[in-house]
């Protein structure tokens, strides 16, 4: 009995000291979120209570990042994040702050983005996310489409086909509740192909499926056909991927309603990259450029001022992010296109003088 | 005649000992054991070669990705990658950091499984390591890099959320195990609401409601950390079914208990603190740590919100497109961890009943 109320005691002790605990655990996780950094470089500062004004306090720009999509927003070995997501939000930390190091990435799946960038939690939401009317029209705006995805067909090389209308009657691996699903059945239908659908609950059995010979074709976004191949095919070589239709899916960086100053610098930001690669400046020649007579590359780098101060921004935003990020073309081709793993064709994301559809507005 | 009296007492024997069963016996004993060990047999002579061959004798244990296309288990995708799926995002260079938070997390607990060790001080051990786990992990203090929660993830972010989920929930868990026996009826039917609705919900709709419908409520500039929305709802979570548990407990308390304290008029607070709680706690301790490992595996559901804990962090390290995603090897790996956790915690309940504890036999 004594030994039991002893122990008892050290209990009783205890309820009190678990409460202690709690608050103080409450307390210290709260106290765990870094204080914010004061802005280090001389930028004009931007309104009180503005987007600008928040990241110039900050000390770095907040953008939306997906948990794992490959050639668009990735963590490197080092944690380091990658992609041409990645690399739209370094731009504008370039342009912002400097640095496109001063870039902080919330990963964020695909239902909690949009609340993410409503909420303020992110100031800019570069997540392959679709620019569709409901979601322009609800709280956000979207900037100009950094890639157009489409739908596309991966079939094996050795069938020799290279078009939907060579693939007559084939099974097409399908992933049900998906928006392809319903692509898959228009193009069927439109086309006439007779296709026969193998439907899978999830995107692992479905490319499982489609590699262990269970179905002719497989069917989704171009760009994860590209990073499937190059990922879960023994011979990338060994399979062509083709678009299943002529509709293109802009995927399009977003900000929030309501603050027009930052949605024309995140618009400016993108126009820059793609202006750069129309005048053929690059991050290796744009030291060389800043000498150039052009007026319009003169424009482009601040050598003749007044634009960037029109955004709010320093004169040499856009020279900082050709000189750290780079041109359009070099992010593309560095991030999925030729020099990457996907290796994906420049295609539709080709600047509208070669044929694509990028184009660069007048920088004037 | 005198009367037979024995006057030496007999010392008690031990029972005799369970008759041994022979191995063959227990295997091929009657038809059940025997077509079940064959069924089993069968599957393992089976499967072994192909174990075998896939893991060790085509296993590729070092090198780059593109030479993982044969029939063999890509290892060296491991050997690559473990660092990322243990820590996720976390700054390379900044690694003792989380092994630092692992370590206290771990000897902690492995100084508080002896019930010799459950003391007052043994919880300010916890509190205290906790907070220092935590300030090494956010820095920021003592000239540590600051490393905002984003960057958080793997292996910690699974302990964190276990330990303070478990932590928080456990006081909780008494309040509404206490209200829910309360003699006042607003206290016992709010309780019992917070309780039945919490179960009555899946976590992983908790889970999105504290992290898309929250933000939106919330007034604006108010912002609070992904990481401490997920702990927030999994901390509810665990304080519904630790509250039943222990219900279980109180229940199972002798009338007599709480009517002796009456007796020597002890008031509500002594009552229940001293001869209560007690009793119904060390009555509970193995269904406990049943709900322990239960929440250990609930972590990975996180996955859901967008935070890196070792689940996620694996799936991360499999979308690289410079290695072919090999999904066995890594979830394997991730399974091999949560194992070692969840099987420890479940030997170590094997042990403490057969402890003797405030003199409550089992």
């Amino acid at each position: 009995m004594r030994l039991i109320s002893r122990q008892n005691d050290l209990m009783g002790r205890r309820g009190l000291v678990i409460i202690g605990f709690a608050a103080a655990l409450s307390g210290a996780l709260a106290a765990c979120s870094p204080a914010p950094k004061p802005a280090s470089n001389a930028a004009p500062a931007g309104k009180a209570g503005s987007t600008l004004a928040t990241v110039q306090k900050h000390g770095y720009v907040s953008c939306g990042a997906s948990q794992a999509n490959a050639g668009f927003s990735l963590p490197d070995d080092k944690g380091y994040w990658r992609g041409l997501d990645i690399d739209m939000c370094r731009a504008v930390a370039a342009a912002v702050l400097g640095d496109q190091d001063k870039a902080r990435f919330v990963p964020l799946t695909g239902q909690q983005r949009l609340t993410a960038l409503q909420t303020g939690e992110i100031d800019l939401l570069p997540r392959t996310t679709t620019w569709t009317m409901a979601r322009d029209a609800n709280g956000v705006n979207f900037t100009f489409p950094n890639y157009y995805d489409y739908t596309g067909f991966m079939v094996r090389a050795s069938t020799g086909a290279t078009k939907p209308a060579d693939i007559k009657g084939a099974s097409v691996c399908v992933q049900t509740g998906s928006i392809t699903e319903v692509i898959f059945a228009d193009v069927s239908w439109r086309q006439k192909l007779d296709l026969k659908p193998v439907i899978f609950d999830n995107v692992s059995a479905t490319r499982q499926a489609f590699f262990s010979g269970r179905c002719d074709a497989l069917i989704t976004d171009a760009s994860s056909l590209y990073s499937v191949r190059a990922t879960q095919s023994k011979n990338p070589d060994d399979y062509v991927i083709f678009a299943a239709n002529d509709e293109a899916n802009p995927l399009t960086p977003a900000v929030r309603h309501g603050d027009d100053q930052w949605f024309d610098i995140v618009k400016w930001v993108f126009q820059a990259q793609i202006t750069a690669e129309y005048l053929g400046i690059t991050s290796a020649n744009v030291d060389e450029m800043l000498k150039s007579e052009d007026p319009a590359i003169r424009r482009l780098l601040g050598v003749e001022a007044g634009y960037g101060k029109a955004l709010g921004l320093r004169e040499d935003w856009a020279y900082q992010i050709i000189k750290q990020v780079g041109n359009y073309g070099e992010v593309y081709d560095r991030n999925v296109g030729k020099d990457s793993k996907l290796k994906i064709e420049r295609g539709l994301n080709r600047l509208q003088r070669d044929g694509g559809l990028m184009v660069p507005l007048p920088f004037s | 005649m005198t009367g037979f009296v024995q006057t030496q007492s007999i010392d008690a024997r031990t029972a005799p000992l369970a008759a041994r069963r022979s191995l063959f016996r227990v295997l091929f004993g009657d038809v059940l054991s025997t077509v079940s060990t064959l069924v089993i047999l069968f599957a393992v002579i089976a499967l072994a070669p192909k174990l075998v061959s896939w893991g060790l004798l085509n296993g590729i244990w070092a090198g780059e990705g593109t030479q993982c296309t044969g029939a063999g288990a890509c290892w060296a995708f491991l050997r690559a990658k473990y660092p990322f799926i243990l820590f996720g995002i976390y700054p390379p260079g900044q690694y003792w950091r989380p092994i630092g938070l692992i370590v206290i997390f771990i000897g902690l607990t492995l100084y508080s499984l002896p019930p010799k060790n459950w003391k007052t001080s043994t919880l300010w051990a916890w509190v205290i390591g906790t907070v220092v786990a935590l300030a090494l992990m956010a820095g920021g203090v003592l000239g540590l890099e600051a490393v905002p929660t984003d960057s958080w993830g793997g292996l910690p972010v699974t302990l964190i959320l276990t330990v303070l989920s478990l932590g928080l929930g456990f006081p909780l868990a008494i309040a509404l195990a206490l209200g829910r026996q309360s003699d006042l009826k607003t206290v016992k039917y709010i309780c019992v609401a917070v309780i039945e609705g919490i179960r009555g919900l899946p976590l992983l709709s908790l889970l999105f409601i504290v992290s898309i419908l929250l933000p939106l409520m919330l007034p604006d500039g108010l912002k609070i950390d992904k990481l401490l929305r997920a702990l927030v709802a999994m901390t509810v979570f665990s304080a519904a079914y630790l509250a039943e548990v222990l219900r279980g407990g109180l229940q199972g308390l002798h009338n007599g208990q709480g009517e002796a304290a009456d007796a020597l008029s002890l008031s509500w607070w002594s009552k229940t603190r001293l001869i209560i709680l007690p009793q119904a706690i060390s009555k509970v301790i193995p269904p406990l740590t049943n709900t322990v490992v239960v929440m250990v595996k609930n972590t990975s559901l996180v996955l859901i919100v967008g935070l890196y804990d070792l689940l996620s962090a694996g799936r991360a390290a499999l979308a690289d497109p410079a290695w072919p995603a090999p999904f066995a090897e890594t979830y394997g790996f991730i399974a091999l961890i949560y194992f070692i956790i969840c099987f420890s915690i479940t030997r170590y309940t094997h042990w403490i009943e057969r402890q003797n504890l405030f003199g409550v036999n089992r």
